[in-house]
């Protein structure tokens, strides 16, 4: 009997707990399949599978479009920031130079920033570059906190792999160029998979500057579109389309993150509990 | 040999910094540069129709005395109030993910069936989209439609429906519950890596001893996980106080829950007021720069990793 208070008591707190992290996405799954107007009725439960709301989207808007985007510009800005970010991280993570700590804590600083204080200056440079209204545009802004995030990462891994790696490497007379693709590139597959996968979901899920750097629907990306979705006035908004789009574009998410969960807690806690 | 070595040394650290400039020269275009233009366009008239051609007003936009009346951002009543609801909305949601996140961390650190279970459903927030959270719970919040008046009205709490984003205080607390929502998770994880380094024989000689459990936590776990929380603690202080999707989605520009990041891009975008959105944007930096600071001096934060 005194066992069993405690075990009570466990199952409770567990079963609140997950209540609350999934029932919002559970909600908009039961709202996603319902109709007309029966979505203005409070159901707990799926009442019937109407895919009306599935079909509707992709006729009202680009909706297709917009998610091939967000795919482009998520992998584009993902390629580039791990190319650039692998050879920095051995620089800054195996190289012993002066002022190495001042450019680390700088580049943590980048990826901290508040993105609006750089909204005008970054206004006139995609004008400038005629990337106004344009995927490139958003690729160039992305990078602004994709890039210092996957430095940051990737150093920390870096840093921890032991010295003998590279000593015998150095003594048959390998250049840093060698030691990083042949040396260190494979052994950081994982954290490369983290890495990437965390700045995806970053770019993927990025908002204000695809709001403020886009302007027609054909160039918007995901969330935008999910964001702007409007119906004739404000009290008529089309909950079931927007529950709809909303599960679709979390669905991959949310499969990729259980699949890769492991490897991307560690990328997650890399550089904040490492050290 | 010295020679040799010394010769090598340098080699490496030349072939070091190449492979640091591309990061940089990037880093350079997309970041710094920007950010010295802000500061710029900040102490002019510019507009966003034309934004070459312009005047320097020096620091007008920042504040200015004409005629007896200040001006200029610092005296916008509406920056203050934003300036006001930003460090409200930072301080009460960090608050509480860091309480939550580490109740949650706890949890999850104890072994029991289901635990992988729980710790997959955590992600799941986290790995939702901003926009789709704020959409889905505006839906769940509907006055009319909503979810969660309907149940609380069932189980007999509220007699009638509650306009949660509508009414000012309610707004902001709505906000701040789906960022508790969405961001404990980041916290909890980060708490229950740190909790997991924790050696186990710190417990059991606690046990040993027959300390309470919650003398236990606030003597040891805690002063153990220090260092991982307050890494956690600013990452979280820095999203918060740049607030802006979830803000701008859920319940618009109202005054009750404008924050600066709104603000700054609303002067900016929808009133093209170039000059005035970046002095808004600049002091949003040194607002976040002067916290950062703070904090960073007040729990010292280890980074680097240096003082282990």
């Amino acid at each position: 009997m005194k066992r069993l208070a405690p075990r009570i008591a466990l199952a409770l707190a567990c079963g609140v707990l997950l209540i609350f992290l999934l029932f919002p996405l559970y909600y908009a799954v039961v709202t996603s399949l319902k109709s007309g107007s029966e979505i203005f009725q409070a159901d707990y439960w799926p009442a019937r599978l109407d895919l009306g709301n599935y079909v509707a989207i992709w006729k009202e808007q680009p909706f297709a479009r917009n998610i091939l985007n967000s795919v482009v510009v998520s992998v584009t800005v993902v390629g580039i920031s791990l190319t650039l970010g692998v050879t920095a991280a051995f620089a800054l993570g195996r190289v012993r130079f002066a002022g190495r700590s001042a450019l680390l804590y700088t580049i943590l600083a980048v990826s901290m920033f508040p993105q609006v204080a750089v909204l005008s200056g970054l206004v006139e440079v995609i004008r400038v570059l005629g990337l106004y209204n344009n995927l490139g545009g958003l690729i160039v802004s992305y990078l602004i906190f994709t890039l210092p995030f996957t430095v940051w990462v990737l150093t920390t891994f870096m840093r921890d792999l032991p010295v003998e790696i590279e000593e015998a490497a150095i003594m048959d007379g390998a250049s840093p160029l060698v030691l990083v693709t042949r040396i260190f590139l494979p052994l950081l597959g994982p954290a490369l998979a983290a890495t990437g996968l965390l700045a995806f979901i970053a770019a993927w899920n990025e908002f204000l500057f695809a709001l403020t750097f886009t302007l027609s629907n054909e160039q918007r990306t995901v969330p935008v579109a999910i964001a702007l979705i409007t119906g004739a006035s404000e009290h008529e908004l089309p909950w079931g389309n927007i529950m709809a789009a909303s599960v679709i574009v979390t669905a991959p998410l949310v499969a990729l993150v259980l699949i890769f969960q492991r490897r991307l807690v560690a990328g997650l806690t890399a550089g904040a509990v490492k050290g | 040999m010295a020679q040799a070595h010394t010769e090598a040394t340098r080699e490496r650290i030349r072939s070091a910094w190449i492979f640091l400039a591309p990061m940089l020269i990037v880093l350079a275009l997309v970041a710094a540069w920007p950010l010295a233009r802000t500061l710029h366009f900040s102490l002019t008239n510019a507009t966003l129709v034309d934004m070459n051609h312009y005047s320097l007003v020096g620091l007008d936009n920042y504040l200015a005395l004409d005629d007896g009346r200040w001006y200029g951002v610092l005296s916008d009543p509406e920056w203050l109030k934003a300036l006001g609801n930003t460090l409200v909305f930072a301080i009460t949601s960090v608050t509480l993910e860091t309480v939550l996140g580490v109740l949650i961390a706890l949890l999850l650190n104890m072994s029991f069936r289901g635990r992988g279970l729980m710790r997959a459903a955590l992600l799941v927030p986290w790995a939702i989209p901003t926009v789709v959270s704020a959409r889905m719970w505006s839906w769940m919040l509907n006055d009319q439609f909503g979810v969660i008046n309907d149940a609380l009205m069932k189980l007999g709490l509220i007699a009638a429906p509650v306009a949660w984003l509508a009414e000012p205080h309610l707004a902001m607390a709505s906000v701040v519950l789906v960022d508790v929502w969405k961001t404990t998770p980041f916290v909890a994880l980060l708490a229950l890596a740190a909790l997991q380094m924790v050696p186990r024989d710190c417990y059991e000689a606690a046990r040993v001893d027959g300390v309470h459990p919650v003398r236990v936590f606030f003597q040891v776990t805690l002063p153990l996980i220090r260092p991982a929380l307050a890494v956690a603690v600013i990452f979280r202080l820095l999203d918060a106080m740049r607030m802006f999707d979830l803000v701008y989605i859920m319940t618009g520009a109202t005054d009750a829950t404008l924050t600066l990041s709104v603000f700054a891009r609303r002067e900016l975008v929808d009133f093209q007021d170039v000059g005035y959105g970046s002095a808004a944007s600049t002091l949003l930096f040194f607002v976040i720069a002067l916290i950062t600071a703070l904090y960073v001096t007040a729990v010292r934060l280890d980074l680097d990793g240096k003082r282990r």
